[in-house]
């Protein structure tokens, strides 16, 4: 009874949630009312019982991507009342647009039977959760079956980091930077001059 | 009792809201990649509720690889963004005609 009630309350606020981000008319606001929806979907992972996936969207979206996403609206100085002008314009078309495709989404959801399918026909059935826990037989499989998979995801992940750098990174002119080189190579013939300037004269250096 | 049906109802009402904010912000990126951000959490929950009562892990495991993606093109798309916003002042994505593709 307490998951039926908890599906229903996580369902509404997620969905509610997801509206505010497109409709809020400030992007912080958006990025904020993002991070409730995250959180509401991790709730519902619960429900279905993967929590390894629900701790993970809350620490790599809620932890990374949202705090990007406010960091980078926060960062760019925009007038955003202005992007939001055309809202109004496009929303007859774009709410027609979705009717039709949450129409075609219901249609599939009712056309599908639920039986039980063959053990033989899964490819990794889940072991009874009273014996594995839901991380470990993740773990069972992610780490044998699909280790290249998950070495691939490593490296799209890495090629995503330094893209961003390059992207990002740019050289100013008229910045001063500590060299390291040039520093570490001073000796004593170069760092110190001695002079011997005559009585009542400066030096020139 | 909940079912697969409902999970599956939750899911298309986040993807038509992201498809939705993409049609009604056509010109704030930030909020069009929001949506795509919206999108793949409801393709995750799809995967995840299909794994679920189907009794099958791969479907969290693919979930997995799909989280990865969608932080990889959210870096690399906030990326872009500030790169194009150096360059020209303001992300108004109708002025994004510059290669004239």
């Amino acid at each position: 009874m307490i998951g039926v009630s908890a599906f229903y309350i996580l369902s509404a606020i997620a969905i509610a949630s997801a509206f505010c981000v497109v409709a809020a008319r400030n992007p912080v606001h958006s990025v904020l009312f993002l991070i409730l929806t995250f959180f509401t979907s991790a709730g519902l992972f619960v429900l279905l019982g993967a929590e390894f996936l629900a701790m993970l969207l809350i620490v790599v979206y809620v932890g990374a991507v949202a705090v990007l996403f406010l960091f980078v609206v926060m960062m760019l100085d925009i007038d955003f009342a202005e992007l939001k002008a055309g809202f109004f314009t496009y929303l007859p078309f774009g709410g027609l647009i979705a009717l039709i495709l949450f129409g075609q989404f219901t249609l599939v959801g009712g056309a599908w039977v639920e039986k039980k399918v063959a053990a033989s026909a899964l490819a990794a059935p889940t072991p009874a959760p009273d014996m594995v826990s839901n991380a470990e037989a993740i773990g069972r499989i992610l780490y044998t079956d699909y280790i290249f998979l998950f070495q691939a995801a490593g490296i799209i992940l890495f090629i995503a980091m330094v893209g961003a750098i390059v992207l990002t990174l740019r050289h100013r002119d008229g910045v001063r930077r500590q060299n390291v080189m040039a520093q570490v190579a001073r000796n004593r013939a170069t760092g110190v001059e001695l002079t011997d300037p005559a009585p009542g004269q400066g030096i020139r250096l | 009792m909940i079912g697969l049906a409902h999970y599956l109802t939750v899911a298309a009402a986040l993807f038509t809201i992201g498809v939705f904010g993409i049609f009604v912000n056509r010109k704030n990126v930030i909020v069009i990649l929001m949506s795509i951000e919206l999108i793949l959490l409801a393709v995750n929950i799809n995967l995840v509720s299909f794994s679920s009562f189907l009794g099958d892990m791969m479907g969290q495991v693919f979930a997995m690889f799909v989280l990865t993606v969608a932080a990889a093109e959210a870096a690399v798309g906030l990326a872009i963004l500030v790169v194009y916003f150096r360059n020209r002042g303001n992300i108004a994505v109708e002025d994004l005609n510059l290669m004239k593709g």
